[in-house]
């Protein structure tokens, strides 16, 4: 497959930004579970912080995770080349 | 042209929106007027119902393209939304509030993992897939590991993660017609299954993607309303998801007090001798060779009792448990829980198929961002919905004399969702005199806060259209798996565009018959197996799925080793814990087999793929194109 340097660099990009997120993922996720009981007795907004992390916080990173990968990855398209034609 | 199609569908669905809305006020007026609650109920649903089979006529079709991928030009928020009805099941819009009723933070592991699953599908998959371009998710198994045999496990995957799947929204379509029409159950399930059919039959994918548009609106519509009007009763603040912080706060006062007073106590305490006497009898029946079913029956009222004598937790505990061990295996099946129902969500065929609609790569990342969002809309209202109606609850129902109960008690006693027994005989009713079903909190909080009838209408019209939404999803998952992977890919290369889509429309036909069918027995292990799909289709797809994209050197033998690895530990556990009673690992639950099953299934892709001959060019070129929304200076794989 004829690809060139530019395109390597493209998918290592890629591949680096979805490492970083999912990390990001992990941790808000998993991370704040395991260390539930721990962290009840801190409150934010009015709620014990494990709960609220689970019922709000982490969906609203997830949320900005997508938003910010799909955002990158759209310039990094352009940036490289590689994106589609007629948009 | 493209902004002429957005430029269309934008007037259309702000006309629909718009139109809905003002046939709510305008039954609300009617009600007002003093129309029936019967006639509420039916105006309800034959609107909405005939609503969706319009839809599904005027986007009837024969062409393949239409049919399997609705033509790929559904554009991102709509695919957003489409994906939205189509993930967000009866259980999520009945179940969900009740479940976090139940169990508090625990149940928060739903919450996380029906959403956070949506990272998974937007990292690692949906754009992949989008530029692969072809139907089915078996049609990418059968291509990126060649010939039948990776096509073949991924077709039987597919069937059994969609089917218990789809029984289910049937059931749930049967159960709300049922109490809202007063009509009987397995008529109920017939009359949806009618409004199912005239969509997805006519028009395949195209259909049902603008009916599930039309469906999400109606059903986050739905949602909203009874909880703002709650939060609005008890807060004064009209946004439920900032207002019950300070309820939880007064939750958690609620059952320091309600734990601390003797007559719960003198309660439980009857219920725990009850359930002591209960034992003893059963030991008595065994001996005495009683039929099993009697026995059966014995144990279910002794389960009853012993969970009524249990005290309560608070709601917002983290893993409440007696002792330390016991704390630790709850986060651990928080966990596990967790993370099966994340990557099963990143695998569920029927949720996959959405991206190969949007009409580029660069529309399929975004979607998945407008799918998690319009998720998110109903997701971090559950927890709120739950709080508010544990208050409700606590302060007016606890505590009140028998005789003095509400009327909605009464109404949904007679259904068997909600009983109420007087055992220490003071006339009062103790928290553990109460039982609720889950199912009961989003059904009967219209009734709980003295809101109309029109809007308990709203909330069964809005369960019935994330029921039917998901199971139209599902159903075109299937037959599409087996009359595109099965009957064109393997058996008849050479059919016709006409005869593919006749026999789609067939065997849609059939597997809605027969999942109707099996709904229609209330079948109890079908309803308990749904929470499987998520294990099911993780620990079968995932590895493959991402190993294919990620991993050149994935071989097909790796491939179907790891499927088959994957899937058979999974279905090993499931099995063997639920029925044979195989002691627990880790004390992890059957619903979670996904966690010992998906790393299996990463492992033997990983050994057998290293052990095989590296996949040929064409193979690996097919990775590369994948990888890359367009690459042009490179000739087509």
């Amino acid at each position: 497959m004829l690809l060139t340097d530019k395109h390597r660099e493209y998918w290592r990009r890629n591949l680096r930004l979805t490492g970083t997120l999912l990390v990001i993922w992990f941790a808000v996720t998993f991370g704040v579970v395991w260390f539930a009981r721990n962290l009840a007795h801190i409150i934010f907004l009015g709620f014990p912080l494990p709960f609220w992390v689970g019922a709000q916080g982490a969906l609203i990173v997830y949320v900005l995770l997508i938003r910010h990968y799909a955002r990158h990855m759209n310039e990094l398209d352009e940036e490289y080349g590689v994106g589609e034609d007629g948009r | 042209m493209p902004h002429t199609f957005v430029n269309r569908l934008k007037k259309y669905y702000s006309f629909y929106t718009g139109g809905f809305v003002m046939f709510v006020l305008a039954l609300a007026v009617a009600e007002y007027m003093g129309m029936p609650d019967h006639w509420i109920g039916w105006t309800f649903m034959a609107t909405t119902v005939a609503l969706y089979a319009g839809i599904g006529i005027m986007s009837r079709t024969a062409d393949v393209t239409e049919y399997y991928v609705a033509g790929r030009r559904v554009p991102a928020i709509y695919n957003g939304m489409a994906t939205g009805a189509d993930w967000m099941s009866a259980a999520s819009f009945i179940g969900m509030a009740g479940t976090l009723y139940a169990k508090g933070y625990d149940g928060l592991a739903f919450v996380m993992g029906w959403t956070g699953g949506y990272v998974l599908v937007a990292l690692l998959l949906a754009p992949y897939l989008r530029k692969f371009g072809q139907f089915t998710i078996p049609d990418f198994m059968g291509a990126r590991y060649g010939g039948h045999t990776a096509r073949t496990i991924a077709v039987v995957g597919t069937i059994l993660a969609s089917f218990t799947y789809v029984t289910a929204q049937i059931y749930g379509v049967g159960i709300i017609t049922s109490r809202f029409l007063g009509i009987a159950f397995e008529v109920g399930v017939f009359v949806g299954l009618a409004g199912l059919l005239l969509c997805s039959v006519l028009g395949g994918m195209r259909a049902v993607t603008w009916t599930q548009v039309a469906q999400y609106i109606i059903l986050i519509i739905a949602y909203l309303i009874p909880v703002v009007f709650m939060s609005y009763q008890v807060t004064n603040i009209p946004v439920p998801q900032l207002a019950y912080g300070a309820v939880l706060e007064k939750v958690t006062e609620r059952e320091d007090a309600i734990m601390a007073d003797p007559a719960q106590q003198a309660a439980r305490e009857a219920f725990r001798q009850r359930a002591e006497q209960r034992e003893a009898d059963i030991a008595t029946l065994q001996a005495a060779g009683a039929p099993p079913a009697e026995v059966a029956r014995q144990r279910q009222l002794q389960a009853a009792d012993t969970a009524r004598a249990q005290p309560i937790t608070h709601h917002g505990e983290p893993f409440p448990g007696q002792t330390e061990a016991e704390r630790d295996t709850a986060r651990l099946n928080f966990i596990a829980l967790t993370f099966c129902l994340m990557v099963g969500t990143a695998s569920l065929p029927h949720v996959l198929m959405r991206f190969y609609t949007t009409p580029s790569v660069r529309e399929a990342r975004e979607s998945v961002f407008w799918s998690l969002f319009f998720i998110f809309l109903l997701y971090f209202t559950a927890p709120a919905y739950a709080v508010f109606a544990k208050y409700e609850v606590y302060t007016n129902l606890i505590g009140t004399s028998i005789i003095e109960l509400p009327g909605w008690v009464a109404s949904w006693a007679k259904l068997g969702l909600v009983s109420v027994e007087d055992i220490n005989a003071d006339g009062i009713l103790q928290l553990a005199e109460l039982s609720l079903n889950p199912d009961v909190i989003v059904l009967a909080t219209p009734e709980i806060a003295g809101l109309p009838y029109v809007v308990a209408g709203l909330v069964a019209a809005g369960g019935l259209a994330a029921a039917l939404s998901t199971a139209d999803g599902l159903l075109l998952t299937i037959a599409n798996a087996l009359s595109h992977d099965v009957y064109y890919k393997m058996i008849d290369q050479g059919a016709s565009t006409n005869r593919r889509i006749a026999v789609s429309k067939g065997l849609l036909l059939l597997v809605a018959l027969i999942a109707a069918y099996v709904a229609s027995l209330k079948p109890d292990t079908i309803l308990s197996m749904v929470a499987w799909a998520f294990s099911i289709a993780a620990a079968c797809f995932f590895p493959a799925l991402v190993l294919g994209i990620f991993w050149k050197r994935a071989t097909k033998e790796g491939a179907i080793a790891g499927m088959l690895v994957g899937l058979g530990l999974t279905l090993y556990y499931l099995i063997g814990v639920k029925f044979m009673g195989m002691p627990r690992w880790f004390g992890i639950s059957d619903v979670s087999a996904g966690i010992f099953g998906i790393p299996a299934g990463f492992v033997t892709t990983l050994l057998v793929s290293l052990l095989t001959p590296p996949p040929d060019e064409a193979t690996q070129n097919l990775v590369e194109s994948v990888r890359y929304p367009s690459l042009k200076s490179i000739p087509k794989a």
